[in-house]
């Protein structure tokens, strides 16, 4: 299991969590090239270690965050908000 | 290269096993090569065979990181089917069960093909009408597929759930015949054997850890044996991917990795004589059982991406229940093992052959978790690519640039996600 330290709850087990992929892309203004749009849309770096990415708490206080994850060790070093407003956010 | 056959066998019994040679060189690294592939699975490997047997090339090195079986051609659950819905993939996997049916001669090597049929099975009446539309569509492209009711399928696996309050009510099933199982060691080490007989360099414990390049071209690998110098390089690391094409440059592609874990049980007397799968809201089970008896089974991905080949627990569960839904007579076996592999998720549940941005280097990857099934037709058609340096027209529509331009290949009709390929 992946312990995820939730701001809000604490340290949860991930399967409490949604996850959501990649939270380094940025999706570009609608009236952006199709280049700009197929960059965000499809291609990703998926690297092997640090990795940036959204975890959704849907079983607990239904923030998103953002998780520094390990790939390859799933060792996490950092869960932040991942919206401005509320807590010490990202 | 001794010819192996039923009179080896008998032969050797009466020798005491000592006529046996080893089935493939173990050769140091050649400072240059034609062509080199990275990454020593399935894929790889039958790409090498293809290479050397269809298109005569001979000075040809797989370069492998680990050993020959390590990844996920030893590590699947060995289901080969092509009930597809999309025409190219339906035509590109019924090339490789065409040629699935004839590997075991083909290679001299006997890879335990067994058409023993796999049934998909449906629980709702919109879930009928899906699998009517998929047999339909496979029986219009000429491969067989029969659509059968609650009785068919009891007649065929009488020990299914069928009871009314059964959590997944079983409606029926597609039953394509020509699916089966393969014994994947013997596919890695059959083609290995037959690349190797054909003058192939299999380089193992060799991992490419940087591409040489100039001016835009790729002319070789620097690799833990060395730097090896390559006319053309071609790349089938599978879960890999992203990783081995970022050291080429190609810092990003339409790729997540995502892991697939896989179960297999305690020995047991003959139980399941089909390949049974199933997906429902919330659940996802396909199981088989070997020829040793266990029960060889799986479920979804981990869902997250990752590059540890292990699994994680809720999903250990997940199958759990999925397999007692369908199989309660499953609920007292013993769990012999279980394991992940990393696989190359892409961003429209379909593969990748393709040439690249980068001149001499060519990409094989995005198989999902179906790529067992495609190994000899992948190779056949990778190679192709490769010796030629223009995809044929089965290949074509696989090419890299296809999400660029608008003709992504969604089976599932999923969308750009690609964990729910
Ligand atoms: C649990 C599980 C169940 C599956 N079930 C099925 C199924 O039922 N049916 C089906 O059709 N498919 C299935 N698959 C998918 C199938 O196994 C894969 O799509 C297919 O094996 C991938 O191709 P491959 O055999 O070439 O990959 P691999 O065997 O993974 O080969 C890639 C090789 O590249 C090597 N490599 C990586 N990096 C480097 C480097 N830097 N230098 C050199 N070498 C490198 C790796 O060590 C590895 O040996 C399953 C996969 C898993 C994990
Ligand atoms: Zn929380």
């Amino acid at each position: 299991m992946i312990i995820i330290p939730c701001p809000f709850c604490g340290d949860r087990d991930h399967s409490e969590f949604s996850y959501g992929g990649d939270a380094t892309v940025k999706y570009p203004a609608l009236d952006a090239s199709a280049e700009e749009w197929y960059n965000a849309v499809y291609l990703r770096k998926n690297p092997r270690g640090a990795h940036t990415e959204y975890w959704h708490h849907v079983g607990g206080c239904r923030s998103w965050l953002v998780v520094e994850r390990d790939t390859l060790t799933h060792e996490i070093s950092s869960a932040k908000y991942a919206h401005d407003g509320y807590g010490d956010s990202a | 290269m001794k010819r192996y056959s039923g009179w080896a066998v008998f032969r050797e019994g009466l020798r005491g096993q000592t006529g046996w040679s080893r089935a493939w060189r173990d050769p140091e690294p050649k400072s240059e090569y034609d062509i080199v592939i990275v990454g020593g699975g399935g894929h790889g490997l039958a790409t090498a065979y293809y290479l050397a047997k269809n298109h005569g090339l001979k000075n040809i090195a797989v370069v492998e990181k680990g050993w020959l079986g390590g990844g996920n051609v030893g590590r699947n659950t060995t289901i080969v089917r092509s009930n597809y819905a999309l025409p190219h993939s339906t035509e590109f996997y019924e090339h490789s069960v065409k040629l699935w049916e004839n590997l075991a001669h083909d290679l001299n090597y006997n890879v335990m093909f067994s058409q023993r049929g796999q049934l998909g099975l449906f629980h709702t009446p919109a879930a009928r009408d899906a699998q009517a539309k998929r047999a339909n569509t496979m029986v219009m492209n000429g491969i067989e597929a029969e659509l059968l009711d609650t009785e068919g399928v009891k007649n065929l696996i009488p020990h299914l759930d069928y009871s009314e309050n059964a959590r997944f009510p079983i409606l029926g099933a597609v039953l394509q015949r020509r699916a089966g199982t393969a014994r994947h060691d013997a596919v890695a080490w059959g083609f290995a054997r037959g690349a190797d007989e054909r003058g192939v360099d299999i380089l193992q414990n060799c991992e490419v850890q940087g591409f040489l390049r100039e001016e835009g071209r790729v002319t070789g690998v620097e690799t833990s044996r060395g730097v090896i110098r390559a006319k053309k390089v071609g790349v089938a690391v599978a879960g890999s991917t992203g990783h081995v094409m970022a050291m080429a440059g190609i810092e990003r592609l339409p790729i997540e990795t995502h892991k697939l874990q896989a179960f297999v049980s305690e020995p047991l007397k003959p139980l399941l004589d089909y390949v049974v799968s199933y997906g429902a809201p919330g659940a996802h089970f396909y199981i088989s059982q070997s020829d040793k008896g266990g029960m060889v089974f799986g479920g979804d991905l981990d869902f997250y991406n990752s590059y540890a080949q292990r699994g994680n627990l809720p999903i250990v569960q997940d199958v759990a229940e999925s397999a007692m839904a369908i199989m309660p007579c499953l609920g007292r076996v013993k769990l012999l093992r279980h394991w992940a592999g990393v696989m190359d998720m892409s961003m429209d549940g379909t593969h990748i052959m393709s040439k690249t941005p980068i001149d001499n280097l060519y990409l094989n990857a995005g198989w999902c978790y179906g790529g067992f099934k495609a190994t000899p037709a992948s190779g056949y058609h990778f190679a192709d690519l490769i010796a030629n340096d223009r995809p044929d027209a089965l290949t074509a529509p696989f090419s890299l640039d296809r999400f660029e331009k608008g003709y992504a290949i969604d089976e599932k009709g999923m969308g750009p996600t690609p964990k729910l390929h």
